[in-house]
Protein backbone atom coordinates (compact mmCIF):
# COMPACT_ATOMS: atom_id res chain seq x y z
CA UNK A 1 0.00 0.00 0.00
CA UNK A 2 1.68 3.55 -1.32
CA UNK A 3 1.57 6.52 1.06
CA UNK A 4 -1.16 8.71 0.04
CA UNK A 5 -1.28 12.47 0.29
CA UNK A 6 -3.33 12.66 3.08
CA UNK A 7 -1.28 10.40 4.99
CA UNK A 8 1.26 12.35 4.30
CA UNK A 9 -0.25 15.30 5.67
CA UNK A 10 -0.81 13.71 8.57
CA UNK A 11 3.10 13.75 9.37
CA UNK A 12 3.05 17.68 8.50
CA UNK A 13 0.30 18.53 10.89
CA UNK A 14 1.95 16.31 13.50
CA UNK A 15 5.47 18.26 13.01
CA UNK A 16 3.64 21.37 13.15
CA UNK A 17 2.06 21.11 16.09
CA UNK A 18 5.22 19.44 17.77
CA UNK A 19 7.03 22.58 17.48
CA UNK A 20 4.34 25.20 17.84
CA UNK A 21 3.38 22.90 21.39
CA UNK A 22 6.21 21.81 22.45
CA UNK A 23 8.90 24.48 21.59
CA UNK A 24 6.08 27.27 21.66
CA UNK A 25 7.96 28.41 18.19
CA UNK A 26 6.40 27.64 14.53
CA UNK A 27 8.49 25.81 12.37
CA UNK A 28 8.58 25.94 8.42
CA UNK A 29 7.27 22.42 7.43
CA UNK A 30 7.89 21.88 3.62
CA UNK A 31 5.82 19.74 1.61
CA UNK A 32 6.76 15.85 1.69
CA UNK A 33 9.22 14.51 -1.42
CA UNK A 34 10.33 10.69 -2.48
CA UNK A 35 13.21 10.09 -2.21
CA UNK A 36 13.98 8.18 -5.75
CA UNK A 37 17.22 7.20 -5.63
CA UNK A 38 19.81 5.60 -2.89
CA UNK A 39 18.55 6.11 1.10
CA UNK A 40 17.30 9.34 2.91
CA UNK A 41 20.31 11.28 4.68
CA UNK A 42 20.54 10.99 8.50
CA UNK A 43 21.98 13.78 10.64
CA UNK A 44 24.20 13.82 13.86
CA UNK A 45 21.25 12.97 15.57
CA UNK A 46 17.97 10.31 15.01
CA UNK A 47 15.26 9.03 16.67
CA UNK A 48 13.58 5.99 14.86
CA UNK A 49 10.35 4.35 15.57
CA UNK A 50 9.53 1.06 13.88
CA UNK A 51 5.89 0.61 13.06
CA UNK A 52 4.38 -2.44 13.19
CA UNK A 53 0.32 -3.34 12.84
CA UNK A 54 -2.11 -1.95 10.08
CA UNK A 55 1.17 -0.40 8.37
CA UNK A 56 5.07 -1.66 8.36
CA UNK A 57 8.21 0.39 7.92
CA UNK A 58 9.75 3.19 10.00
CA UNK A 59 9.20 6.78 11.05
CA UNK A 60 12.52 8.67 11.76
CA UNK A 61 12.94 12.48 13.38
CA UNK A 62 16.87 13.12 12.23
CA UNK A 63 18.41 16.55 13.46
CA UNK A 64 21.94 17.95 14.17
CA UNK A 65 23.54 18.96 17.73
CA UNK A 66 23.07 22.49 17.19
CA UNK A 67 19.32 22.53 16.53
CA UNK A 68 18.83 20.25 19.74
CA UNK A 69 20.42 22.02 21.84
CA UNK A 70 18.32 24.91 21.29
CA UNK A 71 15.42 22.72 21.11
CA UNK A 72 16.62 21.86 24.62
CA UNK A 73 16.38 25.36 25.62
CA UNK A 74 12.85 25.85 24.73
CA UNK A 75 12.02 22.70 26.92
CA UNK A 76 13.52 24.34 30.04
CA UNK A 77 16.59 22.16 29.88
CA UNK A 78 19.75 23.17 31.13
CA UNK A 79 21.76 19.70 30.30
CA UNK A 80 23.08 19.59 26.90
CA UNK A 81 24.81 16.11 27.52
CA UNK A 82 24.23 13.77 24.35
CA UNK A 83 22.59 11.22 26.58
CA UNK A 84 20.05 14.08 26.87
CA UNK A 85 20.08 14.49 22.72
CA UNK A 86 19.46 11.37 22.31
CA UNK A 87 16.42 11.44 24.50
CA UNK A 88 14.97 14.83 22.88
CA UNK A 89 15.40 13.06 19.26
CA UNK A 90 13.65 9.97 20.17
CA UNK A 91 10.95 11.85 21.79
CA UNK A 92 10.04 14.07 19.10
CA UNK A 93 10.24 11.17 17.23
CA UNK A 94 7.54 9.09 19.58
CA UNK A 95 5.74 12.47 19.75
CA UNK A 96 5.06 12.94 16.42
CA UNK A 97 4.26 9.33 15.08
CA UNK A 98 2.25 8.81 18.63
CA UNK A 99 0.18 11.40 17.29
CA UNK A 100 -0.40 10.01 13.54
CA UNK A 101 -2.54 6.99 15.52
CA UNK A 102 -5.61 9.94 15.38
CA UNK A 103 -5.71 9.43 11.74
CA UNK A 104 -4.35 5.58 11.82
CA UNK A 105 -6.36 4.22 14.37
CA UNK A 106 -4.58 1.77 17.10
CA UNK A 107 -3.70 -0.83 14.92
CA UNK A 108 -0.62 1.97 14.06
CA UNK A 109 1.45 0.53 16.67
CA UNK A 110 4.72 2.23 17.67
CA UNK A 111 8.03 1.00 19.44
CA UNK A 112 9.89 2.53 21.20
CA UNK A 113 12.40 4.90 20.37
CA UNK A 114 15.58 3.95 18.72
CA UNK A 115 18.36 6.26 18.55
CA UNK A 116 21.14 6.33 16.01
CA UNK A 117 23.71 9.12 16.71
CA UNK A 118 26.27 9.66 14.08
CA UNK A 119 26.20 10.08 10.72
CA UNK A 120 27.98 7.25 9.70
CA UNK A 121 25.76 5.92 7.40
CA UNK A 122 23.82 3.47 8.87
CA UNK A 123 20.55 2.76 6.87
CA UNK A 124 17.77 2.57 9.16
CA UNK A 125 15.11 2.36 6.64
CA UNK A 126 14.05 -1.06 5.40
CA UNK A 127 14.92 -2.30 2.09
CA UNK A 128 12.39 -1.85 -0.74
CA UNK A 129 9.89 0.73 0.74
CA UNK A 130 9.84 4.14 -0.11
CA UNK A 131 10.75 7.02 1.65
CA UNK A 132 9.39 10.51 1.74
CA UNK A 133 10.98 13.32 3.31
CA UNK A 134 9.27 16.29 4.94
CA UNK A 135 11.81 19.31 5.33
CA UNK A 136 11.40 21.41 8.93
CA UNK A 137 13.42 24.64 9.38
CA UNK A 138 13.23 25.78 12.47
CA UNK A 139 14.99 29.29 13.30
CA UNK A 140 18.14 28.97 11.73
CA UNK A 141 18.19 24.76 11.93
CA UNK A 142 17.00 22.33 9.43
CA UNK A 143 15.94 18.34 10.19
CA UNK A 144 14.04 16.29 8.45
CA UNK A 145 11.17 13.50 9.64
CA UNK A 146 11.56 10.54 6.55
CA UNK A 147 8.43 8.36 6.68
CA UNK A 148 8.85 4.82 5.12
CA UNK A 149 6.02 2.49 5.64
CA UNK A 150 4.64 -0.08 3.20
CA UNK B 1 -7.97 12.35 50.53
CA UNK B 2 -7.53 15.72 52.84
CA UNK B 3 -8.46 18.55 50.70
CA UNK B 4 -5.89 20.74 52.71
CA UNK B 5 -3.16 18.45 53.15
CA UNK B 6 -0.34 18.23 49.74
CA UNK B 7 -0.98 14.80 47.65
CA UNK B 8 1.95 12.99 46.45
CA UNK B 9 2.53 13.03 42.96
CA UNK B 10 4.82 10.44 40.97
CA UNK B 11 5.42 10.38 37.53
CA UNK B 12 5.95 7.87 34.85
CA UNK B 13 7.98 8.24 31.54
CA UNK B 14 10.74 7.03 29.86
CA UNK B 15 12.17 10.14 28.87
CA UNK B 16 14.42 11.99 31.47
CA UNK B 17 13.35 15.24 29.93
CA UNK B 18 9.50 14.52 29.60
CA UNK B 19 9.77 13.74 33.40
CA UNK B 20 11.71 16.60 34.78
CA UNK B 21 9.41 18.75 32.17
CA UNK B 22 5.77 17.47 34.12
CA UNK B 23 7.86 17.55 37.43
CA UNK B 24 8.89 21.51 36.43
CA UNK B 25 5.92 22.50 34.60
CA UNK B 26 3.01 21.78 36.69
CA UNK B 27 1.64 24.76 38.74
CA UNK B 28 -0.29 22.55 40.97
CA UNK B 29 0.64 23.98 44.49
CA UNK B 30 -1.42 20.73 46.06
CA UNK B 31 0.77 18.64 44.56
CA UNK B 32 3.91 17.23 46.42
CA UNK B 33 6.84 15.42 44.23
CA UNK B 34 7.78 12.01 45.56
CA UNK B 35 9.53 10.48 43.19
CA UNK B 36 9.33 9.70 38.97
CA UNK B 37 10.48 5.91 36.91
CA UNK B 38 11.27 5.36 33.49
CA UNK B 39 9.01 2.40 32.98
CA UNK B 40 6.31 0.16 34.17
CA UNK B 41 7.76 -1.70 36.65
CA UNK B 42 10.28 1.19 38.27
CA UNK B 43 6.52 2.70 38.71
CA UNK B 44 4.97 -0.44 40.54
CA UNK B 45 8.61 -0.61 43.14
CA UNK B 46 8.28 3.35 43.68
CA UNK B 47 4.04 3.27 43.68
CA UNK B 48 4.70 0.52 46.85
CA UNK B 49 7.17 2.67 48.94
CA UNK B 50 6.20 5.95 48.37
CA UNK B 51 1.93 5.22 48.10
CA UNK B 52 1.73 8.56 45.56
CA UNK B 53 -2.19 10.06 45.84
CA UNK B 54 -1.74 11.39 42.28
CA UNK B 55 0.10 9.57 39.37
CA UNK B 56 1.44 10.64 35.43
CA UNK B 57 1.51 7.56 33.36
CA UNK B 58 3.70 7.46 29.66
CA UNK B 59 1.95 4.62 27.69
CA UNK B 60 4.71 3.86 25.57
CA UNK B 61 7.47 2.50 27.91
CA UNK B 62 9.95 -0.75 27.96
CA UNK B 63 9.60 -3.18 30.46
CA UNK B 64 6.05 -2.41 30.94
CA UNK B 65 3.70 -0.14 29.25
CA UNK B 66 1.13 2.12 30.99
CA UNK B 67 -1.77 0.55 30.44
CA UNK B 68 -0.68 -2.37 32.47
CA UNK B 69 1.06 -0.53 34.82
CA UNK B 70 -2.16 1.88 35.15
CA UNK B 71 -4.25 -1.54 36.04
CA UNK B 72 -1.43 -2.71 38.79
CA UNK B 73 -1.54 0.66 40.45
CA UNK B 74 -4.98 0.98 41.10
CA UNK B 75 -5.43 -2.91 42.24
CA UNK B 76 -2.87 -2.06 44.73
CA UNK B 77 -4.39 1.51 45.41
CA UNK B 78 -8.14 2.16 43.91
CA UNK B 79 -8.57 5.64 45.22
CA UNK B 80 -5.20 6.60 43.19
CA UNK B 81 -5.61 9.46 40.25
CA UNK B 82 -4.02 8.57 37.06
CA UNK B 83 -3.39 10.62 34.60
CA UNK B 84 -2.16 9.24 31.51
CA UNK B 85 0.34 11.44 29.38
CA UNK B 86 0.86 10.09 26.12
CA UNK B 87 1.45 10.54 22.41
CA UNK B 88 -0.74 8.22 21.38
CA UNK B 89 -3.60 10.29 20.11
CA UNK B 90 -6.19 8.26 18.98
CA UNK B 91 -9.85 7.40 20.53
CA UNK B 92 -9.07 3.50 21.44
CA UNK B 93 -6.17 4.53 23.46
CA UNK B 94 -7.66 6.70 26.02
CA UNK B 95 -10.54 4.66 26.06
CA UNK B 96 -8.94 1.41 27.22
CA UNK B 97 -6.76 3.84 29.36
CA UNK B 98 -9.84 4.44 31.27
CA UNK B 99 -11.31 1.28 31.12
CA UNK B 100 -8.00 -0.08 33.15
CA UNK B 101 -8.78 2.63 35.52
CA UNK B 102 -6.91 5.84 34.51
CA UNK B 103 -8.63 9.64 35.53
CA UNK B 104 -7.90 11.20 33.05
CA UNK B 105 -5.98 11.89 29.45
CA UNK B 106 -3.13 14.27 28.02
CA UNK B 107 -1.99 14.08 24.70
CA UNK B 108 1.10 15.29 24.10
CA UNK B 109 2.89 17.28 23.35
CA UNK B 110 1.33 19.75 25.83
CA UNK B 111 1.51 23.41 26.88
CA UNK B 112 2.39 24.17 30.65
CA UNK B 113 -1.32 25.63 30.68
CA UNK B 114 -2.82 22.49 29.49
CA UNK B 115 -0.50 20.31 31.80
CA UNK B 116 -1.98 22.20 34.78
CA UNK B 117 -5.97 22.55 33.84
CA UNK B 118 -5.47 18.46 33.02
CA UNK B 119 -3.95 18.21 36.82
CA UNK B 120 -6.51 20.88 37.94
CA UNK B 121 -9.92 18.92 36.84
CA UNK B 122 -7.84 15.62 37.70
CA UNK B 123 -7.93 16.89 41.50
CA UNK B 124 -11.15 18.21 41.49
CA UNK B 125 -12.73 14.42 40.41
CA UNK B 126 -13.93 16.08 37.22
CA UNK B 127 -11.58 13.78 34.97
CA UNK B 128 -9.81 15.14 31.80
CA UNK B 129 -9.80 13.60 28.68
CA UNK B 130 -8.12 16.23 26.21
Amino acid sequence: MAMTKVELETFVEGTTHYFQTAANQPASVGSPYLVNEGVPNIQEYTGVITIAGKRKGVVYFTASRPMLTVLLMRLGETDMTHENMCDLVGEVANQISGNARRDFGNQFMISVPRVVAGPQGEHVTPPNIRSFVIPINWRSHSAQLVVCLD
Amino acid sequence: MNAAAPLKLMIVDDSNIMRRKIERSHQCARLSFVGSAGNGKQAVELFRRTEPDVVTMDITMPEMDGIECVEQLVAIKPEVLILVISALADKATAIEAMKRGANGFLCKPFTDRQLTDALDELLRGAGSWR
